[in-house]
């Protein structure tokens, strides 16, 4: 910083010094900047806080979506519905929770697994790497639809090798399990993207790391968990954040087995029924809008401020 | 110590926002639509007339194209995908719509029409009406006694089943509940599922409620629920579902985890011997089997409504609020209620029916006769709860409850409870 004396604003030579420092850009400067900077500003403004502002107030409304007939005001009516009489709203968050929970525990730490072992250079590395990475690329309705071959009561190839044909299992119809089934099928495709994520920081980690604990005596799984995993730490975030939104933005997989309905309802499914389609309950699905909102936010701050105070420090 | 690099940190920022934000988009989207800016321009009678077509799958998207050209008129076609025709009909009514658009009766028809988003054709109407039957132009009439709707073709609910397997085991056709449940009874000491049922869609199973409330309470209360005018914690509706509970375990296993198609393959291969679903089961038989199926009509419960109603949603067509070409638009509606049109339009399509009283049923199959008689002879046509109420009723609140009661039977006064609060939002909306 070579501008110092900005101490005394009463003084004019500072003054002068600063706007002669802003005449150094030239015209052709300022409007790229202003592009710049205003662009992304405009478009965040206009497809973010646009949305996301009218969602929280269509959410205080009663609308069916009609021009002609404005939004009625209701208040927290909304809210109290959905809390109280709206029998699929908290299932759909239990799902919500779940699915995070599955992912984060289950499906992420097994493609962390994956990587590591296939970071010690097994023989067919290429291979394996391309048969877990393969449904990635897959999207998570096609996923639904595969589930659902694998699934079905009366068709599936599962119930086939299970063998059962007098009572088959209805993997797909019973809402006690029908969630877990397609959490498995969603874990086949989280556990390639999170085994290539962290096979990408396993090759980013130094090996003298590894020799350098060796040497001190460290075993496999010490070295493993105090040196080597510390160092995927920027890995780690992104497996996070990609993890809760995976598990918040959850819709496609189930919306093509049942359209999200008993058993596998999700908050995104509730609000694409309120407000897409015929029904136009505008006002009520922007109210569960916003419950997924205020989680997604709760997730978003606490991560900041996780990465602020670790900056700080 | 590996640090974060800022912009990474910033980037998955960025994308977390996005994430978030994605999921309050929908309703923005919907109200940044703009209003119709060519209201009150209708009325030119030149150029083409434009149809918005919900005939999406192959063989009626072809065979609409065939009548509408022999129809003689310019007529551009718009064809949309069936689901999203249906779902965005809000916003593409109060967008610029075609002249004539593709919908259903009922409920449905009315919802648009008090919103004045389709234009009346009252006057279409004092021409072809000598050719449909009252409960036709029941169906096509608005809340304000005005015609809105044109129809074009239908088909019946029933309890379907295949003559082979009837006539082996010695089954008789059950004319009341009681016979029903003798029949199912027997069916199950046979070895067979009796009646083969596929809820993971969600609707088909409206037609069993439809069906058992317009036996047990009539027509017009079932209306009247329909259109959220009586409480679904009424005793009356309780017993509907205290009805079907009895059935139920005649039901083949897993309601919920199959498709009506998958159910209807079970009837074809002579797993299941009955089936309550309307006459498009036919598309899942091969020519052959065609033959071999056959429905009668859903048992009666009371003396007093007999077996009066039928269940049989009506296809056809409407007018959006201002049509371009609005004579040439009556016009091709006026031809599209003919017999000519309809016949030709039934071709390609065996499971359905003609509209129009006055059609030739000599080239129908026995099914499409026996469905003729069905509707000609009944005092009440039915549009399916689906369409007969609230689409935000139907979607939102009676799929889901129906799979409730379908997985878990025994608590019937807490679903009406719950379904009556939601009504009662719905409806006072």
């Amino acid at each position: 910083m070579t501008l110092t004396p900005t101490r005394a604003p009463a003084s004019p030579a500072p003054a002068r010094a600063r706007r002669r420092r802003i005449r150094r850009f030239t015209r052709s400067d300022i409007v790229v900047v202003a592009l710049l900077l205003g662009a992304p500003v405009l478009l965040d403004v206009l497809l973010i806080w646009g949305p996301t502002l009218a969602s929280i107030g269509l959410s205080f409304s009663s609308w069916n979506g009609l021009l002609n007939n404005p939004p009625d005001w209701v208040g927290f009516r909304n809210y109290q519905e959905i809390f109280t009489s709206y029998p699929p709203f908290w299932p759909a968050l239990r799902h919500n929770v779940l699915w995070l929970l599955f992912l984060g525990l289950v499906a992420t730490p097994f493609g962390l697994l994956l990587a590591v072992l296939l970071d010690r250079q097994v023989r067919f590395t290429r291979f394996y790497q391309t048969v877990f990475y393969l449904p990635v690329v897959l999207s998570l309705a096609i996923v639904g639809f595969i589930a659902q071959l694998f699934y079905s009561r009366d068709y599936g190839i599962v119930n086939s090798i299970l063998g059962n044909q007098d009572n088959p299992i209805d993997w797909m119809g019973n809402p006690r399990i029908n969630l877990w089934a397609v959490l498995v099928a969603v874990g086949w495709r989280h556990v390639g993207y999170m085994m290539l994520l962290y096979l990408a920081g396993l090759k980013a980690v130094d090996p003298e790391l590894r020799e350098a604990a060796a040497i001190d005596g460290a075993n496999e799984v010490q070295s493993f968990f105090r040196v080597v995993f510390p160092t995927l730490r920027p890995v780690n975030v992104i497996v996070l954040v990609i993890t809760v939104i995976e598990a918040l933005r959850a819709f496609d997989v189930v919306y093509a087995i049942n359209r999200g309905r008993n058993g596998l309802e999700l908050l995104s499914v509730l609000v694409t029924d309120n407000i897409v389609g015929e029904a136009s309950l505008i006002g009520y699905g922007s109210a569960i809008a916003v419950v997924m909102l205020l989680i997604s936010v709760g997730f978003i701050v606490t991560y900041l401020t996780q990465v602020m105070r670790e900056d700080r420090g | 110590m590996v640090t974060v690099p800022p912009t990474t940190r910033r980037t998955v920022l960025r994308g977390a926002g996005l994430g978030a934000a994605a999921f309050a988009v929908p309703a923005a989207l919907v109200a940044c639509e703009k209003p119709d800016s060519g209201t009150g321009a209708g009325g030119g009678d030149t150029g083409p007339v434009t149809f918005g077509s919900n005939y999406s799958d192959a063989v009626p998207k072809k065979a609409l194209a065939e009548v509408l050209t022999a129809s003689g008129q310019d007529v551009k076609v718009n064809t949309i995908d069936h689901n999203t025709f249906q779902e965005n009909l809000t916003r593409y009514l109060q967008g610029t719509p075609d002249d004539v658009f593709t919908w259903f009766a009922g409920y449905r028809m009315q919802y648009f029409a008090a919103q004045g988003l389709a234009h009346e054709i009252s006057d279409v109407w004092s021409e072809i009406g000598a050719n449909f039957s009252d409960a036709f132009k029941a169906a096509s009439t608005g809340a304000d006694g005005k015609q809105y709707f044109v129809p074009f073709y239908l088909y019946p609910w029933a309890v379907f089943y295949r003559k082979s397997v009837f006539d082996a085991k010695g089954y008789q056709i059950p004319k009341t509940w009681d016979d029903y449940k003798a029949l199912l009874a027997k069916v199950k000491a046979d070895g067979m599922a009796p009646l083969a049922i596929g809820n993971k869609d969600g609707w088909p199973a409206m037609g069993t409620f439809d069906y058992i409330n317009m036996r047990l309470n009539g027509y017009d209360f079932h209306i009247n629920l329909m259109a959220g005018k009586e409480s679904w914690e009424d005793a009356k509706v309780k017993q509907v579902f205290q009805l079907w509970g009895e059935i139920l375990p005649y039901y083949q296993a897993g309601a919920n985890g199959r498709t009506w198609q998958e159910a209807a393959q079970t009837l074809v291969q002579k797993k299941t011997a009955m089936y309550v679903l309307g006459m498009f089961v036919g598309q899942q038989f091969s020519d052959a089997d065609r033959a071999d199926l056959d429905y009668f009509p859903f048992p009666q419960i009371t003396e007093a409504n007999a077996q009066d109603s039928v269940e049989a949603p009506i296809d056809g067509f409407m007018l959006s609020k201002a049509p371009k070409n609005l004579a040439g638009a009556n016009k091709l509606l006026k031809y599209l209620a003919g017999t000519q049109a309809q016949q030709a339009y039934l071709k390609s399509d065996p499971n359905n029916i003609a509209t129009n009283s006055t059609a030739d049923t000599s080239t129908y199959s026995p099914l499409q006769k026996k469905a003729a008689e069905l509707i000609g002879g009944a005092k009440h046509i039915s549009q399916f709860l689906d369409r007969d109420t609230s689409p935000a009723f139907a979607s939102t609140v009676m799929i889901p409850s129906l799979q409730t009661f379908l997985n878990k039977p025994n608590d019937v006064d807490g679903l009406c409870k719950s379904i009556q609060a939601q009504a009662k939002r719905i409806f006072t909306q």
